[in-house]
Protein backbone atom coordinates (compact mmCIF):
# COMPACT_ATOMS: atom_id res chain seq x y z
CA UNK A 1 0.00 0.00 0.00
CA UNK A 2 3.00 2.30 0.53
CA UNK A 3 3.79 2.07 -3.18
CA UNK A 4 0.16 2.85 -4.12
CA UNK A 5 0.21 5.88 -1.84
CA UNK A 6 3.54 7.07 -3.27
CA UNK A 7 2.32 6.69 -6.85
CA UNK A 8 -1.05 8.31 -6.20
CA UNK A 9 0.49 11.23 -4.35
CA UNK A 10 2.94 11.71 -7.23
CA UNK A 11 0.15 11.61 -9.85
CA UNK A 12 -1.97 14.15 -7.95
CA UNK A 13 1.06 16.43 -7.49
CA UNK A 14 1.86 16.19 -11.21
CA UNK A 15 -1.73 17.11 -12.13
CA UNK A 16 -1.68 19.98 -9.65
CA UNK A 17 1.52 21.32 -11.25
CA UNK A 18 0.94 20.59 -14.92
CA UNK A 19 -2.88 20.86 -14.99
CA UNK A 20 -3.02 18.69 -18.10
CA UNK A 21 -6.11 16.56 -17.49
CA UNK A 22 -8.78 17.91 -15.14
CA UNK A 23 -9.12 21.44 -16.63
CA UNK A 24 -9.38 19.99 -20.15
CA UNK A 25 -11.95 17.42 -19.07
CA UNK A 26 -14.03 20.01 -17.21
CA UNK A 27 -13.88 22.53 -20.04
CA UNK A 28 -14.86 19.86 -22.56
CA UNK A 29 -17.89 18.91 -20.46
CA UNK A 30 -19.06 22.52 -20.06
CA UNK A 31 -18.60 23.25 -23.76
CA UNK A 32 -20.48 20.11 -24.76
CA UNK A 33 -23.43 20.97 -22.51
CA UNK A 34 -23.57 24.45 -24.06
CA UNK A 35 -23.50 22.87 -27.54
CA UNK A 36 -26.32 20.47 -26.60
CA UNK A 37 -28.29 23.37 -25.13
CA UNK A 38 -28.31 25.11 -28.52
CA UNK A 39 -28.14 22.11 -30.87
CA UNK A 40 -31.20 20.37 -29.40
CA UNK A 41 -33.13 23.60 -29.90
CA UNK A 42 -34.96 23.33 -26.60
CA UNK A 43 -34.50 24.89 -23.20
CA UNK A 44 -34.71 21.73 -21.17
CA UNK A 45 -34.30 17.98 -21.52
CA UNK A 46 -35.57 15.18 -19.32
CA UNK A 47 -35.68 11.40 -18.90
CA UNK A 48 -33.71 9.27 -21.33
CA UNK A 49 -32.54 12.23 -23.44
CA UNK A 50 -31.14 14.05 -20.40
CA UNK A 51 -29.50 10.87 -19.16
CA UNK A 52 -27.95 10.20 -22.57
CA UNK A 53 -26.61 13.75 -22.88
CA UNK A 54 -25.07 13.57 -19.41
CA UNK A 55 -23.37 10.19 -19.85
CA UNK A 56 -22.10 10.64 -23.39
CA UNK A 57 -20.54 13.95 -22.34
CA UNK A 58 -18.94 12.51 -19.20
CA UNK A 59 -17.66 9.49 -21.12
CA UNK A 60 -15.96 11.56 -23.82
CA UNK A 61 -14.54 13.90 -21.18
CA UNK A 62 -13.13 10.83 -19.43
CA UNK A 63 -11.38 9.82 -22.66
CA UNK A 64 -9.32 13.03 -22.46
CA UNK A 65 -8.06 12.01 -19.02
CA UNK A 66 -7.50 8.40 -20.11
CA UNK A 67 -5.32 9.57 -23.00
CA UNK A 68 -3.04 11.50 -20.62
CA UNK A 69 -2.93 8.98 -17.77
CA UNK A 70 0.44 7.37 -18.59
CA UNK A 71 2.05 10.12 -20.68
CA UNK A 72 4.40 11.31 -17.91
CA UNK A 73 5.48 7.72 -17.26
CA UNK A 74 6.26 7.20 -20.93
CA UNK A 75 7.89 10.54 -21.71
CA UNK A 76 9.79 11.12 -18.47
CA UNK A 77 11.04 7.63 -17.69
CA UNK A 78 8.44 6.92 -15.02
CA UNK A 79 7.86 3.39 -16.32
CA UNK A 80 11.55 2.48 -16.06
CA UNK A 81 11.86 4.04 -12.62
CA UNK A 82 8.81 2.12 -11.42
CA UNK A 83 9.95 -1.16 -13.01
CA UNK A 84 13.29 -0.82 -11.21
CA UNK A 85 11.64 -0.47 -7.82
CA UNK A 86 11.06 -3.51 -5.60
CA UNK A 87 7.27 -3.13 -5.55
CA UNK A 88 4.28 -5.09 -6.81
CA UNK A 89 3.43 -3.88 -10.30
CA UNK A 90 -0.30 -3.89 -9.65
CA UNK A 91 0.41 -0.92 -7.36
CA UNK A 92 0.51 1.15 -10.53
CA UNK A 93 -2.90 -0.15 -11.68
CA UNK A 94 -4.48 0.70 -8.34
CA UNK A 95 -2.82 4.12 -8.08
CA UNK A 96 -3.64 5.13 -11.67
CA UNK A 97 -7.26 3.96 -11.31
CA UNK A 98 -7.57 5.94 -8.05
CA UNK A 99 -6.08 9.02 -9.72
CA UNK A 100 -8.51 8.76 -12.65
CA UNK A 101 -11.40 8.23 -10.23
CA UNK A 102 -10.43 11.43 -8.39
CA UNK A 103 -10.09 13.36 -11.68
CA UNK A 104 -13.55 12.19 -12.78
CA UNK A 105 -15.08 13.13 -9.44
CA UNK A 106 -13.63 16.65 -9.60
CA UNK A 107 -14.89 17.06 -13.17
CA UNK A 108 -18.36 15.89 -12.18
CA UNK A 109 -18.47 18.36 -9.28
CA UNK A 110 -18.25 21.04 -11.97
CA UNK A 111 -20.06 19.35 -14.85
CA UNK A 112 -23.19 18.04 -13.12
CA UNK A 113 -24.29 21.44 -11.70
CA UNK A 114 -23.57 22.99 -15.11
CA UNK A 115 -25.66 20.27 -16.77
CA UNK A 116 -28.52 20.93 -14.37
CA UNK A 117 -28.28 24.69 -14.93
CA UNK A 118 -28.10 24.53 -18.73
CA UNK A 119 -30.34 21.58 -19.56
CA UNK A 120 -32.67 20.56 -16.70
CA UNK A 121 -36.05 22.09 -15.95
CA UNK A 122 -36.32 21.65 -12.21
CA UNK A 123 -33.86 21.27 -9.37
CA UNK A 124 -31.45 18.35 -9.45
CA UNK A 125 -31.36 18.12 -5.65
CA UNK A 126 -34.07 15.40 -5.29
CA UNK A 127 -32.16 13.24 -7.76
CA UNK A 128 -28.79 13.83 -6.12
CA UNK A 129 -28.50 10.82 -3.73
CA UNK A 130 -29.33 8.35 -6.48
CA UNK A 131 -27.21 10.20 -9.02
CA UNK A 132 -24.19 10.17 -6.69
CA UNK A 133 -24.50 6.39 -6.28
CA UNK A 134 -24.61 5.91 -10.07
CA UNK A 135 -21.72 8.33 -10.62
CA UNK A 136 -19.52 6.57 -8.06
CA UNK A 137 -20.16 3.12 -9.55
CA UNK A 138 -19.68 4.41 -13.11
CA UNK A 139 -16.47 6.24 -12.13
CA UNK A 140 -15.01 3.03 -10.71
CA UNK A 141 -15.69 1.24 -14.00
CA UNK A 142 -14.35 4.08 -16.14
CA UNK A 143 -11.25 4.34 -13.93
CA UNK A 144 -10.47 0.64 -14.18
CA UNK A 145 -11.16 0.31 -17.93
CA UNK A 146 -9.47 3.66 -18.56
CA UNK A 147 -6.30 2.59 -16.78
CA UNK A 148 -6.20 -0.69 -18.65
CA UNK A 149 -6.81 0.97 -22.05
CA UNK A 150 -4.32 3.73 -21.38
CA UNK A 151 -1.63 1.24 -20.36
CA UNK A 152 -2.19 -0.60 -23.66
CA UNK A 153 -2.33 2.57 -25.76
CA UNK A 154 0.72 4.28 -24.28
CA UNK A 155 2.97 1.53 -25.65
CA UNK A 156 1.88 2.41 -29.19
CA UNK A 157 2.75 5.35 -31.40
CA UNK A 158 -0.87 6.38 -32.02
CA UNK A 159 -1.85 6.35 -28.36
CA UNK A 160 -4.43 9.17 -28.74
CA UNK A 161 -6.31 7.00 -31.24
CA UNK A 162 -5.77 3.63 -29.62
CA UNK A 163 -7.00 4.58 -26.12
CA UNK A 164 -10.56 5.51 -27.20
CA UNK A 165 -10.66 2.62 -29.68
CA UNK A 166 -9.89 0.19 -26.86
CA UNK A 167 -11.83 1.91 -24.09
CA UNK A 168 -15.11 2.91 -25.76
CA UNK A 169 -16.29 -0.57 -26.82
CA UNK A 170 -15.47 -1.88 -23.34
CA UNK A 171 -17.38 1.02 -21.78
CA UNK A 172 -20.58 0.51 -23.79
CA UNK A 173 -22.17 -1.80 -21.17
CA UNK A 174 -21.27 0.74 -18.48
CA UNK A 175 -22.80 3.55 -20.54
CA UNK A 176 -26.03 1.60 -21.03
CA UNK A 177 -26.31 0.72 -17.34
CA UNK A 178 -25.45 4.26 -16.18
CA UNK A 179 -27.90 5.89 -18.59
CA UNK A 180 -30.70 3.47 -17.68
CA UNK A 181 -30.04 3.95 -13.96
CA UNK A 182 -30.03 7.74 -14.31
CA UNK A 183 -33.09 8.04 -16.57
CA UNK A 184 -35.78 7.82 -13.81
CA UNK A 185 -33.85 10.36 -11.74
CA UNK A 186 -34.15 13.01 -14.45
CA UNK A 187 -37.84 12.72 -15.36
CA UNK A 188 -39.62 16.03 -15.78
CA UNK A 189 -42.33 15.08 -13.24
CA UNK A 190 -39.76 14.57 -10.48
CA UNK A 191 -37.14 12.01 -9.56
CA UNK A 192 -38.08 8.38 -9.05
CA UNK A 193 -35.82 5.90 -7.26
CA UNK A 194 -32.81 4.34 -8.98
CA UNK A 195 -33.61 0.92 -10.51
CA UNK A 196 -31.64 -1.61 -8.44
CA UNK A 197 -31.22 -3.85 -11.47
CA UNK A 198 -28.96 -1.34 -13.20
CA UNK A 199 -27.07 -0.56 -10.01
CA UNK A 200 -26.37 -4.27 -9.68
CA UNK A 201 -25.20 -4.41 -13.32
CA UNK A 202 -22.81 -1.52 -12.66
CA UNK A 203 -21.47 -3.19 -9.51
CA UNK A 204 -20.96 -6.48 -11.32
CA UNK A 205 -19.27 -4.74 -14.26
CA UNK A 206 -16.87 -2.97 -11.87
CA UNK A 207 -16.03 -6.21 -10.10
CA UNK A 208 -15.44 -8.23 -13.28
CA UNK A 209 -13.20 -5.62 -14.91
CA UNK A 210 -11.30 -4.90 -11.69
CA UNK A 211 -10.42 -8.60 -11.44
CA UNK A 212 -9.60 -8.82 -15.15
CA UNK A 213 -7.35 -5.76 -14.96
CA UNK A 214 -5.60 -7.13 -11.88
CA UNK A 215 -4.92 -10.36 -13.76
CA UNK A 216 -3.46 -8.83 -16.94
CA UNK A 217 -1.81 -5.59 -15.80
CA UNK A 218 1.55 -7.21 -14.99
CA UNK A 219 1.83 -8.44 -18.57
CA UNK A 220 1.05 -4.99 -19.98
CA UNK A 221 4.04 -3.51 -18.18
CA UNK A 222 6.35 -6.23 -19.45
CA UNK A 223 8.62 -5.20 -22.26
CA UNK B 1 35.21 -18.66 -3.81
CA UNK B 2 32.27 -16.23 -3.58
CA UNK B 3 29.63 -16.04 -6.29
CA UNK B 4 30.29 -13.39 -8.97
CA UNK B 5 28.18 -10.25 -8.86
CA UNK B 6 27.47 -10.63 -12.56
CA UNK B 7 27.72 -13.79 -14.68
CA UNK B 8 26.77 -13.61 -18.35
CA UNK B 9 26.77 -16.62 -20.67
CA UNK B 10 26.25 -16.13 -24.42
CA UNK B 11 24.04 -13.13 -23.72
CA UNK B 12 22.14 -11.69 -26.67
CA UNK B 13 19.43 -9.12 -27.16
CA UNK B 14 17.79 -8.07 -30.44
CA UNK B 15 15.49 -5.22 -31.41
CA UNK B 16 13.45 -6.52 -34.31
CA UNK B 17 15.87 -8.35 -36.56
CA UNK B 18 18.93 -6.38 -35.44
CA UNK B 19 21.07 -7.82 -32.66
CA UNK B 20 22.00 -4.97 -30.31
CA UNK B 21 24.07 -7.33 -28.18
CA UNK B 22 25.27 -10.89 -28.85
CA UNK B 23 27.57 -13.65 -27.65
CA UNK B 24 28.64 -11.89 -24.46
CA UNK B 25 30.16 -14.09 -21.79
CA UNK B 26 31.86 -12.61 -18.73
CA UNK B 27 32.08 -12.64 -14.95
CA UNK B 28 32.47 -9.69 -12.63
CA UNK B 29 33.43 -10.20 -9.00
CA UNK B 30 31.89 -8.44 -6.03
CA UNK B 31 33.42 -4.98 -5.53
CA UNK B 32 34.93 -4.90 -9.03
CA UNK B 33 34.32 -2.35 -11.76
CA UNK B 34 33.56 -3.29 -15.37
CA UNK B 35 33.97 -0.41 -17.80
CA UNK B 36 32.24 -0.83 -21.15
CA UNK B 37 33.60 1.05 -24.13
CA UNK B 38 32.27 1.30 -27.67
CA UNK B 39 30.93 3.73 -30.21
CA UNK B 40 27.27 4.84 -30.24
CA UNK B 41 24.96 1.93 -30.97
CA UNK B 42 27.55 -0.66 -29.89
CA UNK B 43 25.20 -2.19 -27.31
CA UNK B 44 26.42 -0.55 -24.07
CA UNK B 45 23.04 0.78 -22.97
CA UNK B 46 21.33 -2.46 -23.99
CA UNK B 47 23.72 -4.39 -21.73
CA UNK B 48 22.87 -2.10 -18.81
CA UNK B 49 19.12 -2.45 -19.45
CA UNK B 50 19.40 -6.25 -19.43
CA UNK B 51 21.37 -6.16 -16.17
CA UNK B 52 18.82 -3.73 -14.70
CA UNK B 53 16.03 -6.26 -15.48
CA UNK B 54 14.40 -3.77 -17.87
CA UNK B 55 15.18 -5.71 -21.08
CA UNK B 56 14.71 -9.42 -21.59
CA UNK B 57 17.67 -11.32 -23.07
CA UNK B 58 16.79 -13.28 -26.19
CA UNK B 59 19.84 -15.50 -26.10
CA UNK B 60 22.02 -16.85 -23.32
CA UNK B 61 21.68 -16.19 -19.63
CA UNK B 62 22.31 -13.32 -17.24
CA UNK B 63 22.80 -13.77 -13.52
CA UNK B 64 22.91 -10.63 -11.41
CA UNK B 65 23.82 -10.93 -7.73
CA UNK B 66 23.22 -14.65 -8.07
CA UNK B 67 19.72 -14.35 -9.56
CA UNK B 68 18.58 -15.10 -13.08
CA UNK B 69 17.22 -11.91 -14.69
CA UNK B 70 14.64 -10.86 -15.51
CA UNK B 71 12.92 -14.05 -14.24
CA UNK B 72 14.04 -13.49 -10.64
CA UNK B 73 14.29 -9.73 -11.06
CA UNK B 74 12.07 -9.10 -8.04
CA UNK B 75 14.83 -10.56 -5.85
CA UNK B 76 17.53 -8.14 -7.00
CA UNK B 77 15.72 -4.89 -7.85
CA UNK B 78 16.18 -3.44 -4.37
CA UNK B 79 19.95 -4.01 -4.71
CA UNK B 80 20.38 -2.33 -8.11
CA UNK B 81 21.04 1.33 -8.82
CA UNK B 82 20.56 2.26 -12.48
CA UNK B 83 21.70 5.60 -13.83
CA UNK B 84 20.38 5.78 -17.37
CA UNK B 85 20.77 8.42 -20.09
CA UNK B 86 17.29 9.59 -19.09
CA UNK B 87 17.39 10.89 -15.49
CA UNK B 88 14.07 9.12 -14.68
CA UNK B 89 12.81 12.24 -12.88
CA UNK B 90 9.49 14.03 -13.39
CA UNK B 91 10.13 17.48 -14.82
CA UNK B 92 7.15 19.15 -13.15
CA UNK B 93 8.06 17.91 -9.67
CA UNK B 94 10.80 19.46 -7.60
CA UNK B 95 14.04 17.61 -7.03
CA UNK B 96 13.02 16.85 -3.44
CA UNK B 97 9.55 15.64 -4.47
CA UNK B 98 11.13 13.30 -7.00
CA UNK B 99 13.51 11.86 -4.43
CA UNK B 100 10.70 11.57 -1.86
CA UNK B 101 8.66 9.59 -4.39
CA UNK B 102 11.56 7.20 -5.01
CA UNK B 103 12.35 6.97 -1.30
CA UNK B 104 8.78 5.82 -0.65
CA UNK B 105 8.99 3.19 -3.38
CA UNK B 106 12.20 1.82 -1.82
CA UNK B 107 11.17 2.30 1.81
CA UNK B 108 14.03 4.75 2.46
CA UNK B 109 13.86 7.34 5.26
CA UNK B 110 13.58 11.05 4.38
CA UNK B 111 16.81 11.80 6.24
CA UNK B 112 18.75 10.03 3.47
CA UNK B 113 17.39 12.55 0.94
CA UNK B 114 18.84 15.46 2.89
CA UNK B 115 22.21 13.68 3.18
CA UNK B 116 22.38 13.12 -0.57
CA UNK B 117 21.26 16.65 -1.47
CA UNK B 118 23.99 17.93 0.81
CA UNK B 119 26.55 15.58 -0.77
CA UNK B 120 25.88 16.89 -4.28
CA UNK B 121 25.40 20.50 -3.08
CA UNK B 122 21.82 20.70 -4.31
CA UNK B 123 20.07 21.58 -1.05
CA UNK B 124 19.39 25.17 -2.12
CA UNK B 125 17.83 24.15 -5.43
CA UNK B 126 16.00 21.08 -4.10
CA UNK B 127 12.61 22.77 -4.01
CA UNK B 128 12.65 23.95 -7.60
CA UNK B 129 11.00 21.98 -10.44
CA UNK B 130 13.43 19.71 -12.26
CA UNK B 131 12.57 21.39 -15.58
CA UNK B 132 14.14 24.62 -14.30
CA UNK B 133 17.48 22.98 -13.44
CA UNK B 134 20.50 22.84 -15.73
CA UNK B 135 21.48 19.50 -17.32
CA UNK B 136 24.37 19.12 -14.91
CA UNK B 137 22.11 19.70 -11.92
CA UNK B 138 19.59 17.20 -13.27
CA UNK B 139 22.42 14.68 -13.63
CA UNK B 140 23.40 15.28 -9.99
CA UNK B 141 19.79 14.64 -8.97
CA UNK B 142 19.75 11.49 -11.09
CA UNK B 143 22.84 10.30 -9.23
CA UNK B 144 21.02 10.92 -5.94
CA UNK B 145 18.07 8.88 -7.21
CA UNK B 146 20.41 6.06 -8.24
CA UNK B 147 22.10 5.69 -4.84
CA UNK B 148 19.10 6.63 -2.67
CA UNK B 149 18.58 3.04 -1.49
CA UNK B 150 22.32 2.26 -1.10
CA UNK B 151 22.44 -0.36 -3.88
CA UNK B 152 24.99 -3.18 -3.97
CA UNK B 153 25.40 -2.98 -7.75
CA UNK B 154 25.61 0.27 -9.71
CA UNK B 155 24.78 0.31 -13.43
CA UNK B 156 26.00 3.64 -14.73
CA UNK B 157 25.47 4.91 -18.27
CA UNK B 158 28.06 7.65 -18.73
CA UNK B 159 27.62 8.90 -15.15
CA UNK B 160 29.62 12.11 -15.53
CA UNK B 161 28.02 13.23 -18.80
CA UNK B 162 26.98 16.90 -18.49
CA UNK B 163 29.01 17.36 -15.30
CA UNK B 164 31.77 19.93 -14.86
CA UNK B 165 34.95 18.88 -12.99
CA UNK B 166 33.64 20.18 -9.65
CA UNK B 167 30.35 18.31 -10.00
CA UNK B 168 32.23 15.19 -11.15
CA UNK B 169 34.23 15.32 -7.92
CA UNK B 170 30.99 15.72 -5.92
CA UNK B 171 29.30 12.63 -7.35
CA UNK B 172 32.50 10.58 -7.28
CA UNK B 173 32.06 9.54 -3.66
CA UNK B 174 28.56 8.28 -4.50
CA UNK B 175 29.10 6.48 -7.80
CA UNK B 176 32.85 6.66 -8.42
CA UNK B 177 35.58 4.09 -7.75
CA UNK B 178 35.66 5.07 -4.07
CA UNK B 179 31.98 4.24 -3.57
CA UNK B 180 33.00 0.67 -2.73
CA UNK B 181 30.20 -0.94 -4.72
CA UNK B 182 30.30 -3.30 -7.66
CA UNK B 183 29.94 -1.18 -10.78
CA UNK B 184 29.25 -1.49 -14.48
CA UNK B 185 30.09 1.81 -16.15
CA UNK B 186 29.87 2.86 -19.79
CA UNK B 187 32.43 5.37 -20.96
CA UNK B 188 33.90 7.02 -24.04
CA UNK B 189 36.99 8.18 -22.14
CA UNK B 190 39.83 5.63 -22.66
CA UNK B 191 42.18 7.08 -20.02
CA UNK B 192 39.61 7.94 -17.32
CA UNK B 193 37.68 4.76 -18.00
CA UNK B 194 40.67 2.44 -17.73
CA UNK B 195 41.85 4.17 -14.54
CA UNK B 196 38.75 3.07 -12.68
CA UNK B 197 38.27 -0.33 -14.35
CA UNK B 198 39.12 -3.79 -13.11
CA UNK B 199 37.85 -5.32 -16.33
CA UNK B 200 37.52 -3.55 -19.68
CA UNK B 201 34.92 -4.59 -22.23
CA UNK B 202 34.88 -3.23 -25.77
CA UNK B 203 31.75 -3.59 -27.86
CA UNK B 204 31.28 -2.98 -31.55
CA UNK B 205 28.02 -3.69 -33.39
CA UNK B 206 26.78 -5.53 -30.33
CA UNK B 207 29.70 -7.98 -30.26
CA UNK B 208 32.43 -8.13 -27.60
CA UNK B 209 35.67 -7.40 -29.43
CA UNK B 210 37.77 -6.75 -26.33
CA UNK B 211 37.45 -8.31 -22.89
CA UNK B 212 40.46 -8.25 -20.59
CA UNK B 213 41.73 -7.09 -17.20
CA UNK B 214 42.12 -3.33 -17.42
CA UNK B 215 45.81 -3.59 -16.54
CA UNK B 216 46.37 -5.43 -19.83
CA UNK B 217 44.52 -2.89 -21.97
CA UNK B 218 45.94 0.38 -23.29
CA UNK B 219 44.15 3.58 -24.25
CA UNK B 220 45.21 2.85 -27.83
CA UNK B 221 43.31 -0.47 -27.70
CA UNK B 222 40.20 1.42 -26.65
CA UNK B 223 40.78 4.10 -29.28
CA UNK B 224 40.85 1.38 -31.94
CA UNK B 225 37.23 0.53 -31.11
CA UNK B 226 36.18 3.92 -32.44
CA UNK B 227 38.22 3.91 -35.61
Amino acid sequence: MNAVRALLRKDLLLELRAKESVPAMALFSLTTFVIFHFALDRNTVAGSLASGVLWVTLLFAAILGINRLFVAEREQGGFDAFMLAPVDRTAMLIAKACALFIFLTIVELIAVPAFAFLLLEGSILPALPGLIAVLVLANIGIAVIGTLSSAIAVQTRARDLIAPLVALPLLVPLLIASARATQPLLLSGGALSVPTKWIAVLGLYDLVFALLSYAVFDFLLEE
Amino acid sequence: MSEPAIALTGLGRAYGERWALRDLTLELGVGQTLVVFGPNGAGKSTLLRVLATLARPQAGEARVLGKLVPKQGWAVRAKLGFLAHDPLLYRDLTARENLTYHARLYGVKAQRIDELLEAVEMTKRADEPVRTLSRGMVQRMAVCRTVLHSPELLLLDEPVANLDPAATALVSSLVGPTSGTTRVVTSHDPVGGLEQADIALGLRDGRPVLLAPASEVSAADIGALYS
